[in-house]
């Protein structure tokens, strides 16, 4: 008995062996590994961009505490640090500092490195101030005193802080709405005076019989708004400077004063004091600042509401574009042309166009939409206004045009594919009870496609969203004056120069002349370009969700 | 195959009538549909080998075959929907009423709209159940209310199915179960008042009591309507049918009333497969 078991023992073994490795095979358990791992890499990745980005950039608005800092050549520095790292080329291990010393006014620099041997004493006083102001950045300091005109009203104490932020939140909001005020009615004046010498202009190329007539009429209504200029710019100017009286005069880590008018101050922080809620106060301030105002100092300052609004309404328009026209084309193609080899060469044809280089299509649409397009409506309907182009140069119509053709072959294909999904069935059900093919393409199969075709448009609003070389060439500016939304008649401006959170990125991370104090700018600017890309999504997806069910089939 | 005789097949035999219960005065009356020496081609390869057979008014004829012997593409080239295969060439006629339907410059459209089709597979559309049913009314350019619910309630009804889903017309027609999706296509079919029923096997997805509830309103229908249908199963044909026509390979073996085609068939093939020795 027990010979037999050990002579048949090997026999056995192997054969267990072999037959393992064949099951493992069979069952594919390899290839599921592999696969499994291939998506926890992707997913480690995005994981990691996304936290690296939320950590960079929702970070920078926590008001982090000011260190003064005096060092061995007598110098004395009030900042936040900011990093630490050992100092190159020293062996004994000491360490550097960068501490963001702001007061660009007076340092010339936003950013400083103090090496950490040569700190002679260091500390966080109580009452250190940050000022964030209209111009040249952030001052840290200490309140020396409040003027009024040329008169001292308040010292640098405790309560001379507080009238300071008495006066700050209310002298700030009334000259905020004195330059909205500038802008709208100023701006209005100047449309109407621009109106009027266009119509002079006008009358002058057709050669007018009543010519002399309409000089008269015209210049009147320009001298009547000329005059109305005048005294509004006199109100205002006059309102601003009443504003500009007080003055709060701050000092400096090294003694020097710097006088700022009040109204030029954003935010009065006193980071050193504070408590956990108010931190948490100041953070949403300025989260909001940067979600809902404009920007300031180059765009490295302020908010990013312009490049929001622009990015959205161009990804709109686009759309608007490109999935009926990616619609109609992918119709056409599975539905009424022969399949044959041009409807095959067609498809790879508009399958590889995905693939072309965006800044192509840039330089398509900036010669075709701006020069060609543009250029003849300017020569047809504003040729008045010539030589100066009004859609013959980029504007946020040609934006989403180009964006349009760029992203018409991944709707195409997305459509195509919807189409060829629908039972055909369903089709013939319709063409039986004689219905016309084109009746049967538009009360069936359009329908029961729609989920697939929201599909195309999901994608096609990721990619438009973030691409951002082909609108540098065809209207999307560093900081533009205007929404393309406002007031005046017609309320939507499609020739109005836009800005865009892709291009604010690359302007504000590689274009600013400070590019260190933007770092933040280009981590929270990359979030908000997300967040807008996940909402437009979510949207679609909601949509799309409503719809399947709707189509939802049985079960059986 | 299970033979006619000595089936086992549950459920539907038990309500159905038999074959000589089926109505037996089919005789004299007028035929509807006329064909006349029709060969059909997919390209190179012919699939229909001079067909001539006539259905009769208010009558049921069965097609029967084995797979591939041609009986659906017959059956489709009566409202022509074969037109939308391509490479397909007929030769011969098709006539309702005399009226050759593939002369030239006839429109498709308008005659499909004298035929209903019911098909093998139920194919609802991805709307409500009364958008289904008045599908075809719309495409006509019917769009009063009034007249599109009466057409409903009627069709829905007649095809007896109005009692289960009157309730929740506004749902989607996708949560029916099989056997009313068959029968709501029934009702689309008819809600544009055909002449004409075409069913093509119109119960081979069907369980055994949703098929007897079908026969039956195929038994029913046959009061207002000419209805053909093609079917694999021969007890089907047996039971719903007056007239039947038996096809192999593309070519019509054998046509004749159903009760002689099943009890004392002239050819030997056919009996041969009615009594199950192939197919």
């Amino acid at each position: 008995m027990s010979a037999a078991v050990t002579r048949e023992a090997p026999f056995h073994a192997t054969r267990v062996r072999s037959r393992a490795r064949d099951f493992l095979f069979r069952r594919g358990e390899p290839m599921i590994w592999l696969a499994g791992a291939g998506l926890a890499v992707a997913l480690i990745l995005i994981a990691g961009l996304l936290v690296l980005v939320a950590a960079r950039g929702l970070g920078s608005f926590w008001p982090r505490p000011l260190t003064l800092v005096e060092t061995r050549d007598g110098k004395r520095w009030l900042g936040e640090i900011l990093t630490r790292e050992p100092i190159p080329d020293r062996k004994d291990g000491g360490q550097r500092i960068r501490v963001k010393i702001g007061n660009r006014d007076l340092n010339g620099l936003d950013f400083k490195w103090i090496d950490e041997p040569d700190v002679v004493t260091s500390g966080t006083p109580a009452h250190a101030l940050l000022v964030e102001r209209q111009e040249y950045g952030n001052f840290h300091g200490f309140l020396k005193e409040i003027r009024v005109g040329d008169q001292a009203v308040a010292a640098g104490d405790a309560a001379g802080l507080e009238r300071l932020r008495r006066l700050q939140s209310e002298i700030r909001p009334r000259f905020i709405a004195n330059r909205e005020v500038e802008k709208r009615d100023v701006g209005a004046i100047n449309t109407d005076l621009e109106k009027q010498r266009l119509v002079l202009r006008r009358a002058e190329l057709a050669h007018a019989p009543d010519l002399a007539h309409i000089r008269q009429t015209t210049e009147s209504r320009i001298t009547e708004l000329k005059r109305r200029y005048e005294s509004l710019r006199e109100r205002l100017e006059a309102e601003r400077k009443d504003l500009g009286a007080a003055t709060a005069v701050l000092i400096d880590a090294q003694g020097r004063t710097k006088a700022t008018p009040v109204r030029d101050i954003v935010r009065i922080v006193t980071p050193n004091g504070l408590t956990l809620f108010a931190r948490a106060r100041v953070y949403l301030a300025r989260l909001a600042e940067f979600v809902a105002d404009e920007p300031r100092e180059s765009n490295t300052e302020g908010g990013v509401f312009p490049a929001i609004f622009g990015t959205i309404l161009m990804v709109v328009l686009m759309t608007a574009v490109s999935v009926p026209f990616g619609v109609v084309a992918a119709l056409y193609l599975r539905e009424y042309a022969k399949q044959g080899r041009l409807v095959g060469i067609v498809r790879i044809a508009v399958n590889n166009l995905a693939g072309v280089p965006s800044i192509v299509f840039g330089i398509f649409g900036l010669g075709f939409f701006v020069y060609g397009i543009g250029g003849q409506v300017d020569k047809l309907f504003f040729s008045e206004a010539l030589p100066t182009p009004t859609f013959g140069t980029g504007g946020i119509l040609w934006c989403a045009m180009t964006l349009a053709i760029l992203t018409i072959p991944v709707v195409v294909v997305a459509t195509e594919e919807a189409l060829a999904a629908v039972p055909a069935g369903m089709r013939h059900a319709s063409l039986a009870l004689g219905a016309t093919k084109w009746q049967t393409t538009w009360r069936v199969v359009l329908p029961a496609a729609a989920p697939g075709i929201l599909t195309g448009l999901i994608l096609a609003m990721a990619r438009g969203t973030g691409e951002v070389a082909p609108l540098m060439i065809v209207g999307v500016v560093k900081l533009a004056p205007n929404l393309p939304v406002d007031g005046v008649f017609p309320w939507l401006h499609l020739e109005r120069k836009i800005m865009h959170l892709g291009f604010h990125l690359y302007d504000v991370g590689f274009q600013s002349p400070n590019v260190e104090a933007a770092i933040p700018m280009v981590y929270t600017t990359t979030i908000l370009l997300l967040v807008i890309v996940v909402a437009l999504n979510l949207t679609a997806i909601l949509v799309r969700n409503v719809l399947r069910k709707k189509l939802k089939s049985s079960t059986f | 195959m299970d033979t006619l005789m000595t089936s086992s097949a549950p459920g539907p035999q038990a309500q159905a009538p038999t074959v000589s219960a089926a109505n037996p005065s089919v005789e004299g009356r007028p035929d509807v549909i006329t064909c006349r020496g029709v060969n059909l081609f997919y390209g190179e390869k012919q699939a229909l080998f001079d067909i001539t057979i006539g259905c009769k008014k208010n009558a049921v004829t069965a097609f029967i075959g084995p797979s591939g012997c041609g009986k659906s593409t017959l059956l489709r080239c009566l409202n022509r929907m074969n037109d939308l295969i391509d490479g397909v060439k007929i030769s011969g006629t098709i006539a309702i009423h005399g009226e050759d339907i593939y002369r030239r410059g006839t429109d498709v459209t308008e005659i499909r709209k004298r035929f209903g089709m019911v098909f093998q597979k139920s194919n609802p559309f991805p709307k409500s159940i009364f958008e289904n049913v008045v599908y075809g009314l719309r495409i006509q350019g019917e769009n009063r209310r009034g007249v599109l619910e009466e057409a409903a309630e009627r069709s829905l009804r007649n095809a007896a199915l109005w009692d289960e889903v009157k309730d929740r017309l506004g749902d989607s027609a996708l949560g029916l179960s099989g056997g009313q999706m068959q029968r709501l296509c029934i009702a689309r079919a008819i809600a544009v008042e055909p002449e004409i029923l075409l069913m093509d096997e119109p119960c081979s997805a069907l369980d055994p009591i949703a098929t007897s509830k079908v026969e039956e309103l195929i038994f029913e229908l046959k009061e207002r309507y000419t209805i053909v249908i093609v079917t694999h199963n021969m007890q089907q044909a047996a039971r719903v049918s007056d007239e039947t026509g038996f096809f192999m390979l593309g070519k019509l073996i054998e046509f004749d009333k159903t009760e002689t085609i099943f009890t004392k068939p002239r050819q030997k093939t056919t009996e041969d497969y009615i009594t199950g020795r192939f197919g």
